[in-house]
């Protein structure tokens, strides 16, 4: 039998909205694989997401799902950790939703080191909206706002958390769909902050502004400029140019937000009965 | 004993024809028919499964 | 047994107040002048085995309040002017999805920045207009320290009861002010929580208007699993654009709030019985009102306060009626005009309403207010 995606998908929500070939769809999929392997029980399983394409994936999925708004899926979903640790806390959104407008939650995220995984769907376009440039969109690269080239350095998602303290964090690709849930899965299990970042397709927006034919050719570049981390030890620095790495990229243990509040709640009861 | 050969299909409901299970299977063992994918050569199947992990519309599922 | 008393000022009321009510949750930003409610509550939430988080902005703060009460968490955030905008999308998000919550917003000199230390009336519309779009509002105007404390307790009832969020607004005098409190006992307020599904997961649904305007709400992790969205959506929670679900989802949730006024508002009337001044003012310029109308009765001048302590929803049967008993009408209140607008509008015309304003960053005076009367005898 092949695996049951339906399983998870509440009745009557399939198909999808998402447009043909985009690489959200492959990320649900990858997501849907990650927590059956890991046996989550839905009704201790939060799925929240801000706003655009990508944030719309958790109306399809039966948990406990909230769409929120534009940005600030993560501070949403900060409040349901807090007020209910107990509760495993999965948060998606795209590019523009995790690093432009909800920017400051997710260095905020990262640093409290608060026990969620954050997957983010990174196009490098805002698909919602019709193809405006995100802080992931490349240099030069056309948009329906950058009709001259993006003037703009984007950021690279994966270096910004390591720099802001996620102490989990990957990188896939949708072409590399058998790897999504392997990553999903190790950094649903890791304790503290995790960011898996998947490169995704929009052949809708970016793909017809930036001379990809077909989605097909998408993810022909998708293939090749993947990089995993373990071989790229043993290439050189002309061999990457223009490659991204993939793979667990960073992995620590740190002091996790919630379970160290617990402990000082603790320490406060603690002092008032003594 | 004999390989057993892996069941391939397609839900023409959710299929949207974006052409990635056609492109990237290893043995060309689907086709376009129209506006959807539809099974060609499923002997040709190595049950490689990434037409069902690659779909991204929930159509293609591959039973072995 | 007697009561604990004690010397408190107004945002440490508050805080106290929330704790009465059952609130286990705050996030918040710091802001002038309200960040007394954040610092008491990061001190007594776990004490009481709550949790206190210090958001990155103000968004975040509200973000994290409505996610801590889809848990079942009754939960709380205080702001002031800046502070208050930003979390403006925010609320309009737990209007449609009908989360319960509450937000105190301790009123300063605007727009922008401001006065930040300087008190203020001037949000009085932004806390019914502030969010796009059609939505309920409840908004509270406490006049004193006590009155901050047992206004917290109510804002969370009717927020649990209404499933809507609830703002608490005392100008930056009654927030800063130190009086004496009377603590309620354990019991002695009542202490409202939501109502939960009667029906088992398979069958509930997150707006289900069987069980009339306010649907039970379910908490996340109970068991239940649902979806909740900013989008319009239909009764089982889900987005929809279909015309007539948008409609009565839209009408439903404005209408729970405005056919339930006469549980909602609240209001003092001071000397009214005879007067044919009628003073409306809330707040700490209640206070100034109560001196000069005890000051023109002293006269012989039959004036009467009208103390607003419910803004929203506006208590415009009570105005009407006041318009048709007196000769005049005067609002008194630290901005450039905006509770005369919603006077002149319930009175239509009956009365004449002027008003006296300030936004200096000064109290309205009981002089000021007694001159005011004194030219409209
Ligand atoms: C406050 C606010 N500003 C702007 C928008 C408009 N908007 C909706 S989705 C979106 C961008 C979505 O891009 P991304 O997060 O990358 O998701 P994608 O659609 O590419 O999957 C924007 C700008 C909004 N909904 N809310
Ligand atoms: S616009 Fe782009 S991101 Fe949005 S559904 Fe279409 S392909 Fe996907
Ligand atoms: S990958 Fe899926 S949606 Fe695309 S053509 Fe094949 S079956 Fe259809
Ligand atoms: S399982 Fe592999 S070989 Fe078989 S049809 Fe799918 S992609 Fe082709
Ligand atoms: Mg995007």
């Amino acid at each position: 039998m092949g695996f049951d995606y339906e399983k998870y998908i509440r009745p009557g929500k399939l198909p999808h909205i998402w447009c043909p070939g985009c690489g959200h769809g492959i990320v649900m999929k990858g997501l849907i694989r990650a927590i059956d392997a890991l046996a989550l029980d839905r009704d201790m399983t939060a799925i929240v997401s801000g706003i655009g394409c990508a944030s719309r994936l958790p109306g399809y999925l039966d948990f406990c799902t909230l769409h929120t708004t534009h940005g600030r899926g993560v501070a949403f979903a900060t409040g349901i950790k807090m007020a209910k640790p107990g509760m495993n806390v999965i948060c998606v959104g795209g590019d523009g939703d995790g690093v432009a407008i909800g920017g400051n939650h997710f260095i905020h995220a990262c640093r409290r080191n608060i026990d969620m995984t954050y997957l983010i769907m990174n196009n490098h376009i805002y698909g919602m909206t019709g193809g405006q440039f995100s802080p992931t969109t490349p240099f030069g690269a056309r948009a329906s706002t950058t009709p001259y080239g993006n003037p703009d350095p984007p950021f690279d998602i994966a270096r910004l958390a390591i720099g802001a303290g996620a102490t989990f964090v990957a990188r896939g690709t949708a072409f590399h769909a058998s790897q999504i849930d392997k990553l999903l899965v190790e950094a649903i299990r890791h304790k503290g902050f995790s960011v898996v970042e998947i490169l995704d397709s929009c052949p809708t927006t970016f793909g017809r502004k930036n001379k990809f034919k077909s989605v097909i050719e998408m993810m022909n570049h998708l293939k090749e400029i993947a990089v995993p981390v373990a071989a790229a030890d043993k290439m050189s620095a002309e061999q990457l140019q223009g490659k991204v790495l993939t793979g667990v990229l960073h992995r620590e243990d740190k002091p996790e937000y919630v379970e160290e509040y617990g402990r000082l709640v603790e320490r406060v009861r603690e002092s008032m009965e003594g | 004993m004999e390989k057993k050969q892996p069941k391939i299909e397609i839900n023409e409901k959710y299929c949207k024809g974006c052409r990635i299970c056609v492109e990237f299977c290893p043995t060309k063992v689907f086709e376009m028919r129209g506006f959807v994918a539809s099974v060609k050569n499923p002997e040709a199947c190595i049950a490689c499964m990434q037409c069902e992990l690659r779909c991204p519309d929930f159509a293609v599922t591959v039973t072995l | 047994m007697s009561n604990k008393v004690a010397f408190l000022q107004g945002n440490e009321a508050c805080a106290h107040g929330a704790i009465y009510a059952g609130c286990r949750f705050f996030a918040g930003y710091p802001i002038t002048p309200s960040t007394e409610v954040a610092e008491v509550l990061s001190n007594e939430l776990p004490r009481v085995g709550g949790a206190f988080i210090q958001m990155e902005d103000e968004i975040a703060a509200m973000a994290a309040v409505i996610g801590a009460s889809l848990t079942g968490m009754k939960a709380l955030t205080a702001t002031s002017g800046p502070g208050f905008s930003l979390k403006q999308e925010n609320i309009g998000y737990a209007c449609i999805t009908e989360v319960p919550c509450v937000i105190i917003n301790v009123m300063r000199g605007g727009p922008s920045t401001g006065m930040p230390t300087g008190p203020s009336q001037s949000d009085v519309m932004q806390a019914k207009w502030g969010t796009h779009g059609d939505h309920p509002a409840i908004c509270l105007v406490p006049a004193s320290v006590q009155e901050l404390f047992t206004e917290t307790v109510r804002a969370f009832n009717l927020a649990e009861k209404y499933r809507t969020p609830v703002t608490v607004m005392p100008d930056e005098i009654v927030g800063h002010m130190r009086e004496r409190i009377v603590f309620p006992e354990p019991g002695e307020l009542e202490v409202i929580n939501r109502t939960l599904p009667s029906v088992g997961p398979g069958e509930y649904k997150p707006y289900d208007t069987r069980f009339g305007d306010v649907p039970p709400l379910a908490s996340f992790g109970s068991g239940y699993r649902f979806h909740v969205t900013g989008l319009n959506k239909a009764e089982d929670g889900f987005p929809t654009t279909r015309a007539d679900l948008v409609q009565a989802e839209e009408e439903r949730q404005v209408r729970k709030v405005e056919k339930a006024i006469d549980d909602i508002v609240t209001y003092e009337e001071y000397l009214l019985d005879d007067a044919e001044i009628a003073v409306v003012a809330f707040g700490a310029i209640s206070r100034s009102a109560r001196f000069a109308v005890n000051e023109a009765r002293k006269r012989g001048i039959r004036a009467g306060l009208f103390r607003i302590i419910t803004y929203w929803p506006f208590p415009e049967r009570q105005i009407r009626a006041l318009g048709q008993r007196v000769k005049a009408i005067i609002t008194p209140e630290m901005n450039l005009g905006m509770t005369i607008h919603e006077v002149r509008r319930c009175v239509e015309g009956r009365a004449p309403v002027s008003g006296i304003f300030r936004v200096d960053g000064e109290p309205i005076n009981p002089a000021q207010i007694l001159a005011g009367i004194q030219e409209v005898r």
